[in-house]
């Protein structure tokens, strides 16, 4: 059927969809009472059927080495060191004893996405809790092993002692190999924060000497005796049908298999070079498809039809906002997750079997897409991951497994493939162009927010494959039936978490529009907290306010958040006052400073940006020179690994708010190289300056992304300070800024 | 056909057709897996070695063209005797997902080859054509600048 592919190039029609509410935000445990793995964790984040015994996560082999199954991966963060760090701990072993093993279906938990910068603060629990159990479990074995009560051992580096005695023996002894079954309790205690030895330390990544060496096993580098390798053809233009190859176009390539099913075209052939030669070479006619035109991007997206309303918060009466009400809109542009390894999959399909290797961050997801995708039973499949290029978010690899699967079944032989630059700047799944209008006024004193109405329209963030085929490429490709849109992540932090007594946001959730498009770093937080912070900035100034003291008077019922806004100020060497109390227009250079404030997903990391920017009033080059950010997420497990995150999630940020637009034609997305999307490069890169708040007794929140949303607006207050304009489409490029400035 | 190429110190008769990138030949025929494939279009830097002391693009050179000895991030250090570049990225923690990482240290190296102790600027200049995506760019840079101060 045909319908799917309509579908999928934003054409109207007869869709499938079904609607659900996006899981509500897990609650958090507290680090000196943590839930145990009986605790209900929900997808997509939390993962389901976890292991309710210590095997199921840890194993301890006989010398000494503890292995951990843990359900989130590795993208190049560094979880696999912080995890390890968490189990030395609670286990009393040495750190370096403790190996994570990469996640594979048939024997590590299903803790679902790695994602949502979660996996720390949910994923971690119940691996804690099973150390936690473990090293119960080690105890009584000693208490035997001894003949003495459990009460007289101590535990310290991987060994057990009787207490005033000279009496030890090593884990690994007392375990002899054995599996350490024994139900995880949730009662069982899991140790103060204050006894913590290895959390809190800057230990160094596991990960980077292989990385540094040339040596670390990415899934690009892996070789699969007898593996061919494949490369995809794709319609152009997009959506278009497959109507003819000219296979004695590539008659002088040899061993060359050609694969087509629907508008599915890859190659398959025994040299990489040789595939990419005949990929290049293969005259193909393609019919149809298209995108409707675009000149106007605001308009495009809110032609996309509509399919459910939902108010996020509807408190007090915003219906006296009137036309004297300051207002405005935001926009944000299609981006992409630019890896710069483009995608890889690799697939071994044969005797009614297949073996999947992903850098996926979902393995049980992807696995059940692929078995509906190759006709086999879930258990006939098995999906592990290997780490490859950073994703940011749902990029191509899902799809590339799935292309990999299907060259795999028809040449029945492993087949990897890798997508070539253009395919991975055009075809993997955008991160989601938005809107964001505001409206509001403030109160009879003019210094306070009275009322606040918000309309956000957005696609869902989440089009990964779950089951259902008809979220993968490939899957559209051959058309199936269209997969069912799960809204998620468009209304993430369009709520802000300033105190405000009229208060109503409203989210349009839009069909998946021109591009097909998914998760990217912080979802819909990066575009709404661009423009709440923004128009806070429009809010103050429009009451003389200082930013700073004008925030904090919204927030004054959230000590932790004044602290940070303290934390912040001091490390910038803030000076509240008016925005843009003094630009100087005959100047070739102004200068100016911007805040931001966030609480992430409005329960999650306290984050807050100081931006300091200098404008070329000619050119309307905009530089970053510096950026303060004061962060508070919980209990810290490894300051600098941290740190490497904020500074990771502030340049990749920057380089999204100055640069990065997704540019398209009607026959899909014309920006496919480094030129025509350019991203920020060495010379460009500001002083990162950052400020942790560590609070060892609150529960840990997560890192992996809530930077990035504070820094657009960061930069954009920052530049209406240094020159009196405000910027509300991201990227701000030269010939933006410039243009401004000419009109002002 | 075969083409003679030496790599790390030693020779290789690979057989490639004498368009095959040497990106291809390096990975595919000598299973060296530092050079990255990033784009095949000479824009990032993932694929980087060093031809006559010089910082190349792996990725566009024919390997028939190829008529110097290369060297890869493998035939500049090993863990147990690694370059002073390979030394300061992890002792700065300098990557994340580390995919641009190889290219970066031999292109660092490269540049300290050429300028024992590099300002700021001429660091930027010579790593400008590496692209990073995670952001890590403030701890390459540090890790260049510790590296040239370990060798001065």
């Amino acid at each position: 059927m045909r319908l799917a592919r309509r579908d999928f190039l934003a054409r109207t029609g007869g869709i499938v969809v079904a609607f659900t509410i996006p899981s509500a935000a897990l609650a958090q445990p507290s680090p000196t009472k943590p839930a145990g793995p009986s605790v209900p964790e929900t997808n997509p984040v939390g993962g389901t059927g976890l292991p309710s015994s210590v095997d199921g996560w840890l194993a301890l082999d006989r010398a000494g080495i503890v292995t951990v199954r843990f359900g989130k991966v590795e993208l190049g963060t560094g979880i696999a060191t912080a995890i390890s760090q968490i189990v030395a701990d609670e286990l009393d072993v040495p750190f370096a004893s403790v190996k994570v093993a990469e996640a594979d279906t048939s024997d590590t938990p299903d803790q679902g996405y790695t994602a949502g910068s979660a996996s720390l603060s949910t994923g971690a629990i119940p691996v804690r809790q099973a150390a936690a159990e473990a090293r119960l479990a080690i105890l009584d074995l000693a208490a035997t092993h001894f003949g003495v009560g459990a009460d007289r051992l101590e535990t310290a580096a991987g060994a057990v002692t009787v207490r005033g005695e000279n009496r030890r023996a090593t884990y690994a002894e007392l375990v002899d190999g054995q599996a350490l079954h024994r139900t995880i309790a949730t009662a069982t205690k899991v140790k103060d924060p204050d006894d913590y030895r290895v959390v809190g330390k800057s230990i160094p990544r596991v990960d980077l000497p292989g990385k540094v060496f040339g040596s670390y096993a990415y899934l690009q580098n892996m070789r699969i005796p007898g593996m061919l390798h494949g490369r995809v053809i794709r319609p152009s233009p997009i959506g278009a049908m497959l109507t003819s190859v000219d296979e004695a176009s590539i008659a002088g390539l040899p061993g060359v298999r050609i694969v087509k099913r629907d508008a599915f075209l890859g190659v398959v052939a025994p040299s990489e070079w040789t595939a990419i030669q005949a990929m290049r070479r293969l005259k193909v006619t393609w019919t149809g498809g298209g995108l409707a035109p675009v000149t106007d991007l605001a308009a495009a997206i809110r032609s996309v039809p509509m399919l459910s309303e939902k108010a996020v918060i509807d408190t007090g009466d915003v219906s006296a906002l009137g036309a004297d009400a300051l207002s405005a809109t935001y926009i944000w542009p299609y981006q992409t997750h630019g890896s710069i390894g483009p995608s890889c999959g690799i697939a071994d399909v044969r005797d009614g079997k297949a073996t999947i290797w992903s850098s996926t961050q979902g393995i049980f997801f992807l696995r059940s897409a692929i078995a509906t995708l190759l006709a086999l039973p879930n258990s006939a499949v098995r999906l592990k991951y290997v780490e490859g290029s950073g994703c940011y978010g749902h990029n191509g690899s899902d799809d590339a497994a799935a292309d990999a699967a299907l060259l795999s079944q028809a040449v029945g032989a492993p087949v990897r493939v890798q997508w070539m630059r253009d395919q991975e700047h055009g075809w993997d799944p955008k991160g989601p162009a938005m809107i964001v209008t505001h409206s509001a006024a403030l109160d009879a004193t003019q210094q306070r927010i009275s009322a606040w109405r918000s309309d956000v329209w957005s696609p869902s963030h989440s089009t990964r494959p779950q089951g259902d085929v008809g979220n993968l490429l490939a899957g559209k490709l051959i058309d199936v039936p269209a997969a069912k849109v799960t809204f998620v992540g468009g209304d993430r932090d369009a709520k802000v978490n300033y105190q405000i007594p009229n208060y109503r946001v409203t989210m349009h959730n839009l069909r998946d529009g021109f591009l097909h498009s998914s998760a990217m770093r912080g979802l819909g937080g990066t575009q709404n907290t661009f423009a709440n912070e923004s128009f806070m900035d429009e809010l103050a100034a429009a009451a003389k306010a200082g930013p700073l003291a004008f925030r904090r008077a919204h927030l004054a019922n959230d000590a932790r958040a004044l602290d940070l806004l303290a934390a912040l100020a001091k490390l910038g060497a803030w000076q509240d006052r008016p925005a843009a109390a003094s630009v100087d227009r005959t100047a070739v250079t102004s200068r100016g400073r911007g805040l931001s404030f966030v609480r992430y997903e409005n329960t999650e990391a306290y984050v807050a940006c100081i931006a300091d920017v200098a404008v070329n009033r000619k050119s309307g080059q905009v530089r970053v020179e510096r950026l303060a950010i004061a962060h508070d997420c919980g209990l810290i497990v490894n300051p600098n690994g941290l740190r490497n995150q904020i500074e990771g999630n502030a340049i990749q940020a920057m380089s999204r708010t100055l640069k990065e637009r997704v540019a398209f034609n009607t026959s899909g997305v014309t920006s496919l190289d480094w030129h025509s999307y350019p991203i920020v490069r060495f010379s460009d890169v500001p002083d990162v300056n950052i400020v942790l708040i560590d609070r060892p007794h609150e529960p840990i929140l997560g890192a992996g992304e809530a930077t990035t949303t504070v820094i657009a607006p960061a930069i954009g207050n920052a530049i209406h300070d240094a020159t009196g304009i405000r910027l509300r489409e991201v990227p701000f490029t030269p010939d933006r800024v410039a243009a401004a400035l000419r009109s002002a | 056909m075969s083409i003679r190429i030496t790599v790390n110190g030693k020779e290789h008769d690979v057989r490639a057709t004498p368009d095959t990138p040497l990106l291809y030949v390096l990975r595919d025929e000598l299973e060296l897996d530092g050079p990255k494939f990033g784009c095949g279009l000479a824009q990032c830097g993932a694929c980087t070695v060093i031809v006559k002391g010089r910082a190349t693009r792996s990725c566009v050179i024919p390997v028939a063209a190829v008529d110097s000895p290369v060297t890869t991030v493998e035939g500049l250090g090993t863990p147990a005797h690694p370059h002073p570049v390979q030394r300061a990225f992890i002792a700065e923690q300098a990557a994340q997902c580390g995919y641009c990482i190889s290219g970066m240290v031999v292109a660092a190296a490269a540049l300290l080859e050429q300028h024992h102790a590099p300002t700021d600027a001429q660091i930027h200049q010579a790593l400008d054509g590496n692209l990073c995506r995670c952001g890590s760019h403030l701890r390459i840079a540090r890790a260049v600048k510790r590296a040239a101060g370990e060798r001065a």
